[in-house]
C-alpha cells in the first residue's frame, strides 16, 4: 500500500512539476456590470453576476426558439464545436502540446471528418427530396460511407507520418485525447439534432429539466442543504437532490402541458423543398392528443379527482425528468472529477460567473444520449421515408420478393383488402 | 531527460522486425520472457542464437497458416467464436499495458470495470447482428424477442450502470490516473471491438470477404519482408528503420498477383461465395445459394497495352477478381500504416511487443496491429459498392411501422415495380 502510494506521488509530481500554473481566471465580465455592481461586497457581486449572466442565457434560448428549427441547429453545432475546443486546449495545456507538429490542425481535421460523417447521414434522411434534384449530391450521398472513410484514413495517415521521435507518447496521448472528445462532444450533439427532428418538444423538455434540476437542487440545498452527497462535489447535498428531483417531475409536467398544445413544437422537423425552409406542421400523433386518465386510488384521496385530463406525453415527461434528476448529475460528477483530476477549476472564462460552455453543459450529455434511446426504443418505430428509399435501391427480384411478403402481411392483418381479380 | 536517452537507444530496432535483440535498452515496462515450447527449444539448440529465432518464427508462422486453415474449414460458427477469442485476448493485453504505464493495477473496481465495458459494448454489437440474422429464431422465443425489440435502451442501461459505478468508484488520489485509465479503455474498446464486429459482418456476407482480406495483409506481411531481405536498400519510414521501398513495392505487386489468384481459385465453391444464412429448421449455418454476379465467369477484353504483353485478346475473370484488386491495393499500400501506428505506440510506451503469447512473435496484437483499418475498410467497401441493404432487415422494420405508413410505402413500392416494369400489370400482383 505504502510502496503504491509513493510510486503515485512519484507519478504525479514527475508530471505536475511540468504543468504551467493554471492561469488566475480572466475577468470576462462586462464593464456595464462591473460598474453597476461596483457598490456591493464581492460575495454578493458573484451571485448578482451569476444570476444576470443565468437570465441572459435562459433569454438567449427562448429567443433562438422562437427563430426556429434550422437557428436551434447553428446553435448545437456552435455550441459542439466550443465544447470541442475548451477540452482540446486543456489537453494542450497538460501535455504542453502546443507545439506539437501538425498537431493543431490534426484535431480540427478529425472534427471536421467526424462531423461530416454524422451530418451526411442525417441530410441525406431528412433532405431527401433536395437532394434527389442535384446530380452531384447524389453521388456523395450514395457513396457517402466510403467517402467519410476515406477522409478519416487521410487524417489517420497524416498522424502516422508526423510521428516526432521525441514526442511519440505525447502524440498518441493527444490522438486518444482527441478521440475521446470526439466520442463525448460530436455523438452527443447530433443526437440532439436528432431529437430535434423528431419535434421541438424533444429537444426543449429534456433540456430544460437538466436545467430546471440544476436551479432547483441549487436553490434547495441553500436553504435545506445539511448532508453531504458525495465526496467529489462537496457543495451537493442530499436534501438538495431530492428537492431537485421532485421540482422537475413537477416542472416536466407543466411545461410539458404547455408545450404539447403548440403544432409548433410538437410536429416533426420537415423540410419543404418548395418554400426551401422548415416546416413544422402535421396532425398531432396519438401522444400529444389529451386522454382521460383515472387517478390510482390512493391519489385519489389526496387529489380529489377521480380522472384526470393528461397528455400521454405527459407521462413520457416523467420518465424524462426522472432521468435528469438522478442519473444527469452523475454527467456533472463525471466533469467534477474530471476538474480535479487535471487540477483546473473551469473548463475555461467563456462565461462570466460561470466558466466554459462545457460547465453548463456537463449534465447534458447522458441527457442526450437517453432521449434519442428512448425515443427509438418507445416511441417512433424506424423513419419510413429512409425505409422507402432503400428499399429503391435494392435488386428488382430481391424488390419484387418484398413486395410479395409485404403484400401478404397486410392482407393478413386486414389493412389492404385482398383482390378480387387473379 | 529520461525519455530522450531512452528514445535514442531505441534508433535502429522496430520491435516488430528485431530478430536477434534479447535485450531491452531503457526502462522496459514489459519484461521479455521465453515463451519457446520445450519441445522447439532442445531441437534448436544446436543453432546459434539468430538462426534459431529465425526458425522459431518459422515454424510458429507456419502452425498459424495451419491453425487458420483448419478453423475455415470448421465453419463460420467456430470462425466467429475464434474472432471473439482473438478480440478478448487483444483488449486484455492492450488494457495490461495501460496498467503497466500506470501502476494501475491496484486501482480500486478497475479491472472489473474494464471488463465489464468489454462485455456491455460486445453485447450492444452481437445484439445488432443476431437480430439481423437469426430473426427467425428470436422472432419465436418470447424473452428473446423482448431483448431485441428494446435490444438499444437495455444496452444503454447497462452501459449507464457502468458509466455510474465510475463516478462511484472515484478516488481522491488517483482521480486522474482513473480519468486516464477510462479513457484508454474507450480507445481500446473502440478499436478492438468495433474491427472485430466489422470483421463479422464481412464473414456473414461470405467467407471469401473474410478470407481474402485477412490472406491478403498477411501475404504482404511475408512478401514485404522477403524482397526487404534480399533487395533491400532504400529505408521507407523513420518509424520502422528495418522497412524499405524495396520490400514496399516488391509486397505491392506480390500481393496484388496473390489476391488474384486466390480469388479465382475460391470463387469457384460456394461454401466461400455465399452469404452465411441460419437455417430455421436444422438449427444450423448454411452456406448455400445461387452464386451471385460477382462469382460467375465473364469475358474482359484486355487493354491494347498488355495485349502484347500478355498475349491474348479476352480473358475469363470472375468480376470478384477486379474487387479483389482494389482489396489488396488497401492491404499493401493503406495497412501497413496500422502497422507503423502500432510501432509508434511500442516506442512510446517503450515496449518491445504487445505481449509474449506467441513465441518468436510476440502478442496477438502484434500479428493483428495491419488488420484494423483492413476489416472497416472491407466493410465500408461490401456497403457502399457491392450490397445493398438488407431485404429481410427491411422487412422486419417495415412490419413495426404503423398500419397507414405501411400502406403509403406499399403503395409507393407498388407504383415503382409497375413503373419499371418488374410488376407485370395491376392484376397480376
Amino acid at each position: 500500500e505504502v510502496d503504491l502510494e509513493e510510486r503515485l506521488r512519484e507519478l504525479d509530481l514527475r508530471s505536475d512539476s511540468d504543468i504551467p500554473d493554471v492561469p488566475p481566471p480572466t475577468d470576462s465580465t462586462p464593464e456595464i456590470l462591473k460598474r453597476a455592481l461596483s457598490g456591493l461586497s464581492a460575495r454578493w457581486k458573484n451571485w448578482w453576476i451569476r444570476g444576470i449572466l443565468t437570465l441572459a442565457m435562459i433569454s438567449g434560448f427562448f429567443l433562438i426558439i422562437y427563430m426556429g428549427s434550422f437557428m436551434l441547429m447553428l446553435l448545437v453545432l456552435s455550441i459542439q464545436v466550443k465544447c470541442y475546443h475548451e477540452i482540446i486546449t486543456i489537453g494542450y495545456r497538460v501535455y504542453h502540446s502546443y507545439d506539437l507538429p501538425w498537431f493543431r490542425s490534426l484535431s480540427w481535421y478529425f472534427l471536421l471528418c467526424v462531423n461530416y460523417f454524422f451530418y451526411g447521414e442525417t441530410v441525406a434522411d431528412y433532405f431527401a427530396t433536395f437532394v434527389q434534384r442535384r446530380e452531384q449530391l447524389q453521388f456523395l450521398i450514395r457513396y457517402h460511407r466510403f467517402i467519410s472513410f476515406a477522409l478519416y484514413l487521410t487524417g489517420f495517415c497524416m498522424f502516422v507520418l508526423s510521428l516526432v521521435k521525441k514526442h511519440y507518447r505525447l502524440q498518441f496521448y493527444m490522438f486518444a485525447w482527441t478521440h475521446v472528445t470526439l466520442l463525448i462532444t460530436v455523438t452527443q450533439s447530433h443526437l440532439v439534432i436528432q431529437n430535434l427532428f423528431e419535434g421541438m418538444i424533444w429537444f426543449l423538455v429534456p433540456i430544460s429539466s437538466v436545467i430546471c434540476n440544476d436551479i432547483t437542487a441549487y436553490i434547495f440545498g441553500f436553504f435545506f442543504g445539511r448532508t453531504p452527497l458525495i465526496k467529489l462535489s462537496p457543495k451537493k447535498t442530499w436534501e438538495g437532490f431530492i428537492g431537485g428531483f421532485f421540482s422537475t417531475v413537477v416542472f416536466g409536467f407543466i411545461s410539458s402541458y404547455f408545450l404539447a398544445q403548440h403544432q409548433y413544437f410538437v410536429c416533426p422537423v420537415e423540410y419543404n423543398s418548395e418554400t426551401n425552409t422548415f416546416v413544422t406542421e402535421c396532425e398531432p400523433s396519438e401522444l400529444f392528443q389529451m386522454k382521460k386518465y383515472s387517478v390510482p386510488p390512493l391519489l385519489q384521496a389526496v387529489l380529489g379527482w377521480e380522472t384526470v385530463n393528461m397528455y400521454p406525453f405527459q407521462m413520457h415527461s416523467f420518465a424524462l425528468s426522472t432521468f435528469a434528476s438522478l442519473i444527469g448529475p452523475f454527467g456533472g460528477f463525471f466533469a467534477s472529477g474530471f476538474k480535479r483530476a487535471f487540477k483546473i477549476k473551469d473548463f475555461a472564462d467563456t462565461i462570466p460567473g460561470h466558466g466554459g460552455i462545457m460547465d453548463r453543459f456537463d449534465c447534458q450529455y447522458l441527457m442526450a444520449t437517453f432521449v434519442h434511446v428512448y425515443i427509438t426504443s418507445f416511441i417512433r418505430g424506424p423513419n419510413p421515408s429512409k425505409l422507402l428509399k432503400q428499399l429503391l435501391i435494392l435488386q428488382p427480384e430481391q424488390q419484387l420478393s418484398v413486395y410479395k411478403t409485404l403484400k401478404s402481411h397486410l392482407v393478413e392483418k386486414g389493412i389492404l383488402q385482398p383482390s378480387l381479380r387473379g | 531527460l529520461q525519455e530522450s536517452e531512452s528514445e535514442n537507444k531505441l534508433d535502429g530496432e522496430t520491435a516488430s522486425d528485431s530478430e536477434s535483440k534479447s535485450e531491452f535498452g531503457g526502462s522496459s515496462t514489459v519484461p521479455t520472457s521465453d515463451d519457446t515450447p520445450e519441445v522447439l527449444n532442445r531441437a534448436l539448440s544446436n543453432l546459434s542464437s539468430r538462426w534459431k529465432n529465425w526458425w522459431v518464427r518459422g515454424i510458429l508462422t507456419l502452425a498459424m497458416i495451419t491453425f487458420f486453415f483448419i478453423i475455415i474449414y470448421l465453419g463460420p460458427m467456430v470462425l466467429m467464436t475464434i474472432v471473439m477469442c482473438v478480440q478478448i485476448k487483444c483488449f486484455h493485453e492492450i488494457i495490461t499495458i495501460g496498467y503497466n504505464v500506470y501502476h494501475s493495477y491496484d486501482l480500486p473496481w478497475f479491472r472489473t470495470l474494464s471488463w465489464y465495458f468489454l462485455l456491455c459494448v460486445n453485447y450492444f454489437f452481437y445484439g445488432e447482428t443476431v437480430t439481423d440474422y437469426f430473426f427467425t429464431l428470436v422472432q419465436r422465443e418470447e424473452p428473446l424477442r423482448i431483448l431485441s425489440k428494446y435490444h438499444r435502451f437495455i444496452s444503454f442501461a447497462l452501459y449507464l450502470t457502468g458509466f455510474c459505478m465510475f463516478v462511484l468508484s472515484l478516488v481522491k488520489k488517483h482521480y486522474r490516473l482513473q480519468f486516464y485509465m477510462f479513457g484508454w479503455t474507450h480507445v481500446t474498446l473502440l478499436i478492438v471491438v468495433t474491427q472485430s464486429h466489422l470483421i463479422i459482418h464481412n464473414l456473414f456476407e461470405g467467407m471469401i470477404w473474410f478470407i481474402v482480406p485477412i490472406s491478403c495483409v498477411i501475404c504482404n506481411d511475408i512478401m514485404a519482408y522477403m524482397f526487404g531481405f534480399f533487395f533491400g536498400r532504400t529505408p521507407l519510414i523513420k518509424l520502422s528503420p528495418k522497412k524499405t521501398w524495396e520490400g514496399f513495392i516488391g509486397g505491392f505487386f506480390s500481393t496484388v498477383l496473390f489476391g488474384l489468384l486466390l480469388s479465382y481459385v475460391m470463387s469457384g465453391y460456394r461454401c466461400f461465395t455465399c452469404p452465411v444464412e441460419f437455417n430455421n429448421d436444422t438449427n444450423s449455418f448454411t452456406v448455400d445459394c445461387e452464386p451471385s454476379e460477382l462469382f460467375q465467369l465473364q469475358e474482359y477484353n484486355i487493354p491494347v497495352v498488355l495485349q502484347s504483353v500478355v498475349g491474348w485478346k479476352t480473358v475469363r475473370m470472375y468480376p470478384f477478381q477486379i474487387h479483389s484488386i482494389a482489396l489488396s491495393t488497401f492491404a499493401s499500400l493503406i495497412g501497413p500504416f496500422g502497422g507503423f501506428f502500432a510501432s509508434g505506440f511500442k516506442r512510446a510506451f517503450k515496449i518491445k511487443d504487445f505481449a509474449n503469447t506467441i513465441p518468436g512473435h510476440g502478442g496477438i496484437m502484434d500479428r493483428f496491429d495491419c488488420q484494423y483499418l483492413m476489416a472497416t475498410f472491407v466493410n465500408v467497401y461490401i456497403a457502399s459498392f457491392i450490397r445493398g441493404p438488407n431485404p429481410s432487415k427491411l422487412i422486419q422494420q417495415f412490419l413495426t411501422l404503423r398500419p397507414d405508413q405501411q400502406l403509403h410505402i406499399f403503395n409507393t413500392l407498388k407504383a415503382h415495380l409497375v413503373d419499371r416494369g418488374i410488376l407485370g400489370s395491376l392484376e397480376d400482383a
